[in-house]
Formats: structure tokens, sequence, C-alpha cells
């Protein structure tokens, strides 16, 4: 990493693994499981989320002196209002389909407790690349999580990824499923992002023993 | 019977936490001891029956497209849906500032018990998410959009009354350490999810009559006590497990 310096590096590189805004900080939940039984939705929420928070943070640094403490819950409100809509209107100009998969879950990136946690968190306090490097960081650590979890429950659930038919036919019975096998349609319900999240909480929290609460 | 339904269905079968995750932030954040998750989702309850009605009006006579008519029939023409994010998350907002306001005024004991929980509220995604819904969903009458706003808000605040207890109940058992916290509540509100997932056979003809309805309540209420035993039983033996 020549162009950022160690500390700088350091935000993007913290929330990938032992600051993960999901599995530690606790933040983004909502949006994380509900759009995630496709991969290619889950691409999409993480591309979305990381323009919102990139350009937020910056946007949001930049003013921080002249916010007033008060209503800055709002004035925030308001900025990430705004870049969520020019994110509604370019997926409705471009993938109309997927918008429709996302319906809600794209305005329900306003209040995705991501945004609004790293604005308090650090683009209050910090400058703007500082800030756009955090935001950047923040929403690789949120990608990774979708990803993963899209991962699994559109494999496991229809046997595709990103809609190739990786496991072969279940029809004409080619590849894997010539051998008996059967996609698990339970896992496109919405309960399992919830235990895949919890699992992935624990293989995390296993190998990393710092990181267990104790209740 | 219209309104009965859509109570039921937003509970039970459409529940926030259970069927679309909305709230899930502050439903794990606070959902350590019982008493401050009644609080929350209190507040839940009354920000919601104030925003989403207002959220309707604004959506049947501002934002829709042609609702601008009122006006005059030159405005016919206009469609301003794009602006309807800003302005429901303004209007929750300013709601949930001009509530906190006015409960301090006039309720001292109820501020204090619901206090810390209102400025929380505003970013919690529940309370926009029941506006969008209610836009999506093209909801009827205003009548209709409060009893929406009420009956989300008691979905969620059952969701979290639940899952409270059981996080009470489980400090006392040997949870493996990596899945302590987080990640238990985790996977106890997926298995709670699937239970829920049992009422969306329940109300799947629209010309119900009465009687039956009022049975299929009793045997929900049931079943939240059955399917909350449940959980707590199989938490209790996985930890055996281990």
């Amino acid at each position: 990493m020549g162009l950022l310096s160690k500390k700088d590096a350091k935000l993007i590189t913290d929330p990938l693994s032992d600051d993960n805004p999901i599995t530690i900080q606790v933040l983004g939940i909502c949006s994380a499981l509900a759009i995630t039984a496709e991969l290619e939705a889950s691409i999409v929420m993480a591309v979305s989320v990381m323009f919102v928070l990139g350009v937020g943070n910056v946007v949001i640094s930049l003013m921080r002196n002249i916010i007033p403490s008060k209503i800055r819950i709002i004035v925030q409100l308001i900025v990430v209002a705004t870049l969520v809509i020019i994110v509604d209107l370019v997926l409705k100009a471009f993938a109309y389909e997927l918008s429709k998969t996302l319906s809600v879950f794209v305005g329900l990136i306003i209040t995705n407790c991501i945004i609004m946690g790293r604005f308090e968190a650090f683009a209050l306090a910090n400058g703007p690349w500082r800030s756009f490097l955090d935001g950047i960081g923040n929403s690789l650590g949120y990608g990774l999580i979708l990803i993963l979890v899209g991962f699994f429950r559109e494999l496991l659930g229809s046997g595709t990824l990103l809609g190739y038919k990786v496991l072969g036919d279940p029809i004409e019975l080619t590849g894997l499923y010539a051998f008996g096998y059967e996609n698990n349609g339970f896992m496109l319900l919405s309960p399992m992002a919830l235990i895949i999240v919890g699992l992935i909480i624990w293989v995390q929290r296993a190998r990393n023993p710092s990181l267990i609460e104790d209740e | 019977m219209e309104q009965l339904e859509l109570f039921f269905k937003s509970i039970f079968i459409d529940n926030m936490v259970f069927a679309t995750f909305l709230g899930m932030c502050s439903y794990l954040a606070v959902s350590k001891k019982v008493k401050t998750a009644v609080g929350l989702g209190a507040a839940v309850i009354f920000v919601l029956a104030v925003t989403v009605p207002l959220n309707w009006l604004l959506d049947q006579y501002i934002l829709r497209d042609g609702a601008l008519v009122w006006l005059g029939p030159e405005y016919a023409q206009y469609d301003l849906s794009f602006l309807s994010f800003i302005l429901f998350i303004a209007t929750i907002a300013t709601m949930v500032q001009l509530v906190e306001i006015v409960v301090e005024k006039f309720s001292p004991s109820l501020y204090n018990s619901l206090g810390i929980f209102l400025p929380l509220i505003a970013v919690n995604c529940a309370i926009l998410g029941g506006s969008l819904f209610m836009q999506s969903r093209e909801i009827e009458t205003l009548g209709l959009a409060l009893n929406y706003g009420i009956s989300s808000g008691i979905g969620w605040f059952l969701a979290i009354l639940a899952i409270a207890a059981i996080r009470e109940k489980i400090r006392y058992s040997n949870v493996p350490g990596p899945l302590r916290g987080l990640g238990i509540t985790f996977i106890i509100t997926g298995l709670m999810a699937i239970g829920f997932m049992s009422f969306g056979g329940m109300l799947t003809t629209s010309g119900e009559n009465e009687e039956a309805t009022s049975e299929t309540t009793v045997s929900k209420t049931e079943g939240i006590n059955k399917e909350k035993n449940e959980s707590t039983q199989i938490v209790e033996v996985s930890t055996i497990k281990y």
C-alpha cells in the first residue's frame, strides 16, 4: 500500500475482520438479512451502500464544523436521503428488475445504522480523506458479510450463483443432481439468513477468542 | 373486517422483525433486559402510530402520481414520488423531536421511561420501513394506515419482548464461548422466525367470518407462548450437547 500510510490502510482493513460492522459493531443488520437470498442482489446492495457511505462520509466530514450539534441528526438524514434517492433512481433506470427485488430496502439504506453510526463515530471528528477511507472500509466489511451470506443462500437454496446453474440442472438431472442431490429451499426463506450470520459470527469469534463477549 | 385482517396480518404474518428484519439494530442492542425492551417497544408503537398516518397523508396528497390535482387540474401531471424518501424521513425526524418535547412537557414520568429511546427511534429502520411498506402495499384509507402503524408496532413490541425474556434466561446457560451474546441471539431469532412462519397460512382467504378470526387469535396467542417455550428448550438442549 504505497499510496496509503499505515494508519490510513488500517482504516480499510480493520472493518474487514476485527471491527466488522455487522458481526462486531452490530450495525446495518436489517438490509444484510432481507436481501441476501440472491448473490446478485447482495452485490448490488453492497455497492449501493459503498457509494452512499463513501460520499456521505466525505460530505458530513466537510460540513462537520458548521453543523449545529443539536440538529445534526436531521442534517445527516437529509444528506443520506439525497444520496439514496440518487441510488434509487439509478437502479430504476439501469436495473429495473433488481430494483423491484430490493423494493423498499433501497430506501432503508437511509436508516441503515452503519451509515449513521459511521457519521457519528467518525466523519464528525475526522477530515474528508480519512472519512472517505473509513466509509469505504466499513462498506467493504459490510459487503463482505452480505456476499458471504448471499453466496451460501443462493448456492444451497437454488443451486445457482448469479443465476448460473453451477451445480447442474435440477430438471434434466445433470451435475450433482444426477446423484440425487436436492436444493434446500429452506435456505431461501428469511430465517436462514439469521442463522447463517449467527454461524459466521461463531466462526469468526472462534478464530479470534479476544472478540468473545462475556455476558 | 378488513381492519381486523390487516391488524393480525401485520402483527403475526408480516411481523416486522421476523418477516422483514426491520429494526434489527435496536432489536439486538436493547434486548438485554425486559424492562428496557418494553420501553423501546412502547416508544416504537407510539411513533409508528403517529408517523404512518402522517406519511400516508403526504403520500396521498403530495407525492403520488397526480396527487397534486387538488391544487387545480393543471397540476395533475406531476409525480413527486421520487421525493418520498426525503419527505418521509424528514417527517419522522421532526415527529420524533416533537413527540419528545410534548411528552416531556405533559408527562414527565412517561418521558423518563421513554426518554432515552426516543432519539434512537428516528434512525430505527422499523419506523421508515413502516412508512415505505405502507406506500408500496398501497394501503387505501387513513384508518387502515393508522391500523397498520399500530399493529406493526405491536408486532415489533412482541418480538423484542420475547427475545429480551429469552436473553434474560439464557444468561444462566452454558453457551459455547464464541456464540455467547450476539451469535446465539441471531440463532434464537432465526428459530423464532421459523416459528412465526407458521402463522403464514392463517389468513389466506379474505372472506373469513367473525368467528373464525376470533378462533385464530386464540390459537395465535397460544402459539406465541408455546413457541417461546420451544425456543428456550431448543437452546437448553443445544447447550447440553456442548
